[in-house]
């Protein structure tokens, strides 16, 4: 029985270093490779042990397809495939594969130069690991190999993220990554078509939300914002260089020109250059709106946003900036928090998830005094926002995304398992299918059972349809008859009579002939007309014709009728059929012994 | 499956196809050689143009001087520039599913089909090709707009008259079909039907069809087509090129195993070797700026205007002219340049990588920005205080009868010292020039068409083997000015089928299988036997379900008995329900082994006779005959039905069902 596997390796009722493995169709295709934000041990990236315990995973993997440049999804990857070691296709769409290097070379920095940590993968690795990449376009169909084909959907989120269907035959799944079912300041929302996967496999990060309109939420960002600078407070916005980052910056642009405010607002890295000409130069992933008027208007060159040196951290009086990373686990967004925390003042507002163990997540659960590196404590005075803009669907969303692709089994990722359960629940309630949530290195197996694709000769299926009818009668369904024909892998539908011609084989007869006598005074002809005339009422759904040859036909059932000239009354009835006309002849047998009605 | 033919110009295609129950049109190219009858629309006050005589008969008996203006020793339509559709009578328009387009030259037509025809169908297109194909209309229109004429010549297109006509106006065809441009309304409303696709991206048709744009290495997004179902497949293509240019390189390997390929869009210039053209337009551009002159390269806004702007840029500052400035103009120079660098999923390798680090795929950015190159939406304006010479023009419109181009024949063309180079191949350089002669301007003629050659095509097709291959007529034989050229025509095996405009030609197609679908649980009620070695086969009772043009095969669901009533007692003698067709039987009841099984049944008393075609069997004490021969066999039993469908079963297991 065909059946598809799902393991994950990360994300399993967690959010961070997603990994998902999949086994359809005799393919072992991974998803994502992504590392946990939470973790500085082994635990930062998936147990790729469970794969193989020695060597490369080249021959057990068949491809792996990256969704989007997020860390927790492809932050791994130049740790799978060159220090575990994998040789074979890397998937990820154009953006995708512009950004995601530069990310995993600044994770890089941060962890190696920074913290000091050696056996970790090196700025020469991650070229080596690009190198393996194929770049996805939307929509295309992309075949691996012979049979497994992936295609890539818009998913939002960030620049360049993508959904993915994965096809063997008549099987399917669908991957969506993180997505965004609304559209944003400068993405589209996810889309997808009614593609019917035996599996889709969704990131469930706000299962338990219904986020209020987006207006709502930008008003109150701005509001926010606008008040701390009015009395002279500095507002850290910790964001990842590329993704919130730009809708956040569009956003205070806008506002800014608008409301004419003058403080100014920074942007912390060497990127932000470098990160909005990503913008420019893939403005075809953007909104509809944003690539509409990029002619006249570029929305990614940007008049109040300047880039920020470390020594204004100290400057006097208010300000706005962006830093990265976005989790305050380290780098500069920490640098100003820690000489930002202390006045109450000041604000910083959080714009997206952040995992468990970083900085963010802890002033985020409300933490006053944070430990330090060196024993050294922090008290966190400045008022701590939570801004949920991180672009993921909420439970509404999900729902939406089910509508349009109507899966028949729903697996959750990218989650917690308790809120997971309750969107499990709701999915199997309103959907009625199947809603699965493995924990990490727990495998889902689905029975697919696919229908059976045979060519079916035109002539037979035209002749059926004609017969049946443009509108087939569910009370009374035709049957129809066939005979398939498995010659070297090929299944074929034919006639019967084709089939026998094409074997080369010729067809047996098997008869069958009926004497019934009965007394009947009348003559020969006369008594056939009597039994022609019975059996017109008596087999109203059949074909009954009386022949100038002296015969009575019903389908193909010949009924003759004789007499000697020593007994004139007493008939002899012959029936004569084919074993087509079984039954029908068994029938005329048994009524006619029984005598004709008077 | 047919092929109508609305236009037969190879290179601006329009043909539909009607396969399975679907009609497909594949692109619709509009023919701008019509506007080369009429006369050229000044942006500017033309004192020349507006003097010129009106035509009147040598005879005085027909009198057009408000339409015909004699010009440069020729008649001109003193009017607005019109355009000779696709055929429009030939099918009804409203009846096409679909329209697929190749490529941004191939889709100016796109208005005309789809407005006011009653046309409700999809157009499929990539992105580039729609939004450049959008700016190719949009700087037509505008074109047009900007210079209004008052009057609309149409006596002239009487046939009574038009046959008085001096040459070439009294020999031009279909002169009633030509029309004038199109709004910006009609643009809009045709482009709104539009659905974006991807390269290799599968889009399916009402179920019946697939259809598959493919690279095909023309222009930015330009495509060819796949047109296939599970057992027949057509490829369309369409102005495709080998040459290493801008966009993303053909896909040849994924048009192989076609049953018919259809080929449109070679090479306009087939004797022509693009880089040597490109080698002599660099040579006539340094001569002209160095000794103080100025030259004018009418172009379209998009294409190989972008591979000549990167080429000449590294051609000026070689040959120490790096000063020198570009204009651009036209009311779409802008877009073209911004859309040409944000559609790097569409262009080759190299230009791809480029937005990886990231920097604009084509150099022009940088032109730009170190003002070498500078573009305005028209002469007016910036552009005449800002412009200084010696300097290089790109405008258009290629016919030089509209755009910007006007104004400069007109401003440049008396100087011995400017230059005029042609790189466009659909205008015949001379007839371009036709109104503005006698020039002291020089003229240097260099096209520039990438698209595929003769000796190209051939290579390809022996590649890709098409059983049948379909063409322009044209392409059937060597060029009219060059008929011992005959490298410059297909030559296969079997023949081209060619076509003309309005031609309508039945493809060879048998189609005999189509994909059927059965369920799971019908899949796994059936028993395969083995007839001969590697061949099994299965009788299949199934009903059959036909939605959206799929197939699928479902068991047979056996209806509930009926509870017995208590009205009807006569159950029995019911007939039975219409059954289904019984298998046919093949195979042989063989003697002994039939005698041995009867025995085995407790039917010991048979006398065997046998006869010419096999044995009579007589069953003494049953009084049942049974006559076994190859081709068949015959029970004869009077009185015992029960004994009749036991020896029935018992003759059965000799045989195979099919």
């Amino acid at each position: 029985m065909p059946e598809i596997k799902v393991t994950p390796l990360g994300a399993g009722q967690d959010v961070g270093r997603s990994c998902i493995l999949v086994s359809i169709g005799g393919k072992n295709i991974m998803l994502d490779c992504g590392m946990h934000m939470g973790y500085n041990d082994d635990r930062r990236f998936p147990d790729f042990s469970y794969i193989t315990q020695n060597g490369r995973l080249t021959e057990f993997l068949d491809c792996v397809i990256i969704s989007h440049f997020h860390l927790d999804h492809c932050g791994a990857l130049p740790y799978m495939s060159e220090m575990v070691g994998y040789d074979g296709p890397i998937y990820m769409t154009h953006p995708t594969k512009a950004i995601c290097p530069i990310l995993l070379e600044d994770f890089r920095k941060i962890t190696v130069d920074k913290k000091g940590e050696t056996n970790f993968f090196t700025a020469q690795m991650i070229k080596d690991c690009m190198k393996k990449v194929v770049p996805l376009n939307l929509h295309q169909t992309v075949q691996v190999d012979e049979e497994l084909e992936i295609k890539a959907y818009y998913a939002g989120h960030v620049l360049g993220a993508a959904m993915v269907q994965i096809k063997v035959g008549l099987e399917s799944v669908v991957y969506t990554g993180d997505y965004n079912m609304t559209p944003d300041r400068h993405l589209g929302a996810a889309w997808i078509d009614k593609c019917r996967p035996d599996i889709l496999i969704s990131e469930s990060t706000y299962a338990t939300t219904i986020r209020d309109s987006k207006r709502c939420r930008e008003r109150d960002f701005l509001k926010k914002v606008h008040e701390t600078v009015e009395r002279g407070g500095k507002v850290l916005i910790p964001v990842f260089a590329l993704g919130r980052a730009q809708e956040l910056c569009i956003l205070l642009e806008t506002f800014w020109e608008r409301m004419n405010l003058k403080a100014p607002i920074y942007f912390s890295t060497g990127l932000t250059e470098k990160a909005n000409n990503y913008y420019k130069l893939f403005i075809t992933w953007t909104n509809q709106k944003i690539r509409k008027t990029f002619v006249q208007r570029n929305m990614f060159e940007f008049k109040h946003i300047k880039a920020f040196d470390r020594s204004y951290a100290d400057n006097p009086g208010p300000m706005v900036v962006f830093a990265t990373p976005g989790m305050l686990h380290a780098g500069q967004s920490l640098h100003i928090f820690k000489k930002w925390a202390g006045n109450e003042k000041n604000m910083v507002i959080m714009p997206g998830y952040c995992v468990q163990g970083t900085v963010g997540h802890k002033i985020l659960n409300g933490q006053k005094k944070l430990e330090m590196e060196g024993r050294s404590t922090l008290d966190v005075k400045l008022q701590v926002e939570y801004m949920s803009f991180s672009a993921h669907a909420d439970a509404k969303g999900i729902m939406q995304l089910i509508r349009m692709a109507e899966p028949r089994n729903m697996l959750l990722v990218h989650g917690e398992a308790k809120k997971m359960e309750f969107l499990k629940d709701k999915i199997e309630q309103e959907f009625n299918i199947s809603c699965f949530m493995p924990a990490n290195g727990e495998t889902t197996t689905i029975v697919t059972n696919p229908n059976v694709p045979v060519d079916i000769s035109l002539n037979l299926l035209k002749r059926e349809m004609a017969l049946g009818g443009p509108l087939p009668d569910s009370k009374r369904p035709r049957t129809m008859r066939g005979t398939l024909i498995m010659k070297d892998n090929s299944l074929r539908l034919v006639s019967p009579e084709q089939a026998l011609k094409e074997l080369g084989l010729s067809e047996h007869q098997l008869r069958f002939t009926c004497r019934v006598q009965l007394h009947d005074s009348h003559s020969d002809s006369e008594t056939l007309g009597r039994i022609y005339t019975y059996l017109k009422s008596a087999l109203k759904n059949y074909g009954v014709q009386h022949l100038p040859d002296g015969t009575v036909i019903v389908e193909s059932i010949v009924i003759k009728v004789t007499s000697s000239p020593e007994e004139p009354n007493l008939k002899v009835i012959l029936l004569s059929w084919s074993y087509q006309d079984e039954e029908l002849g068994s029938f005329l047998s048994t009524l006619l012994k029984k005598g004709l009605p008077s | 499956m047919k092929l109508y033919c609305l236009s037969g110009h190879p290179t601006l295609p329009c043909n539909v196809l009607k396969f399975k129950s679907t009609t497909i049109m594949l692109d619709c190219g509009l023919d701008i050689t019509a506007s080369l009858y009429f006369l050229p629309l000044p942006l500017v006050h033309s004192p020349r143009l507006s003097k010129l005589p009106g035509w009147v008969s040598k005879d005085g008996a027909v009198n057009l001087e408000k339409e015909l203006k004699e010009c440069s020793g020729r008649v001109f339509v003193d009017s607005q520039p019109e355009f000779c559709l696709p055929e429009r009578e030939l099918l009804d328009l409203s009846t096409i599913d679909v329209i697929l387009i190749s490529n941004y030259h191939c889709m100016m037509a796109l208005p005309y089909i789809t407005e006011n025809t009653g046309f409700t169908g999809t157009v499929y297109a990539t992105e580039p090709t729609l939004q450049i194909g959008r700016l190719l209309m949009e700087e037509l229109v505008a074109f047009m707009e900007r210079v209004p004429k008052a009057h609309t010549a149409t006596c002239w297109k009487n046939k009574d008259i038009q046959k008085l006509l001096p040459a070439p106006l009294k020999d031009v065809v279909d002169v009633c079909s030509w029309r004038r441009c199109y709004s910006m309304l009609e643009v809009n409303s045709a482009l709104s039907k539009v659905q974006l696709v991807g390269y290799s991206q599968k889009v399916e048709l009402f179920g019946a069809v697939q259809v598959s744009p493919l690279s095909s290495g023309y222009s930015l997004g330009s495509s060819n087509w796949i047109i296939q179902s599970h057992y027949e497949k057509v490829s369309y293509v369409s102005g495709s090129s080998l040459l290493t240019t801008h966009p993303q390189p053909m896909d040849q390997s994924s048009l192989k195993n076609s049953d018919v390929l259809i080929l449109t869009g070679l090479t306009q210039i087939p004797t022509a070797n693009p880089d040597g053209m490109l080698g002599e337009f660099c040579s006539n551009l340094s001569m002209t700026i160095r000794a103080g002159g100025n030259v004018l390269v009418p172009c379209y806004s998009s294409g190989v205007i972008y591979d000549l702007l990167e080429c000449l840029y590294q051609f000026m500052d070689s040959a120490n002219l790096g000063n020198t400035p570009f204009y651009f103009i036209s009311p779409v120079a802008n877009s073209s340049l911004e859309f040409s660098q944000i559609f790097a999923e569409w262009l080759c390798q190299n230009k791809q990588s480029k937005v990886y680090l990231p920097e604009p795929p084509f150099p022009h950015a940088e032109l730009i920005q170190t003002n070498k190159l500078k573009h305005y939406p028209s002469i007016h304006g910036d552009f005449s205080s800002e412009f200084r010479q010696p300097c290089v023009v790109f405008t258009g419109h290629p016919s030089l009868r509209f755009g910007d181009v006007v104004h400069f024949m007109e401003l440049w063309g008396k100087s011995s010292l400017n230059t005029i180079i042609f790189t466009e191949p659909d205008f015949s350089y001379l007839e371009a020039l036709a109104p503005y002669q006698p020039l002291a301007m020089k003229c240097v003629y260099c096209p520039i068409d990438t698209r595929l050659n003769f000796h190209q095509v051939s290579k390809l097709l022996k590649e890709i083997q098409p059983l049948h291959v379909v063409c322009p007529e044209p392409y059937t034989q060597p060029p009219p000015a060059q008929p011992h050229r005959t490298d410059l025509m297909l030559e296969l095996q079997p023949a081209p089928m060619a076509y003309r405009r309005c031609s309508v030609l039945g493809l060879p197609f048998r189609r005999r299988y189509e994909r059927i679908h059965l369920l799971p649980e019908l899949a796994k009620s059936l028993v395969l036997s083995e007839m001969k070695t590697g061949v099994s086969v299965a009788t299949v009772s199934a009903v059959l379900h036909s939605k959206d043009n799929k197939h699928v095969l479902q068991p047979v669901v056996k209806p509930a008995p009926v509870p017995p009533s208590k009205k009807r007692k006569r159950v029995t003698e019911d007939p039975p329900e219409v059954l289904d067709p019984k298998p046919l039987l093949t195979g042989a009841v063989p003697l002994e082994p039939f005698l041995a099984l009867l025995h085995k049944n407790g039917i010991m008393e048979v006398k065997v006779e046998e006869t010419s075609g096999g044995h009579i069997l007589h069953l003494q004490a049953e009084d049942v005959l049974i006559q076994l021969e190859e081709e068949g066999t015959h029970i004869i039993c009077d009185h015992n039905e029960s004994l009749r469908t036991a020896l029935r079963d018992l003759v059965l297991r000799f045989l195979h069902k099919l």
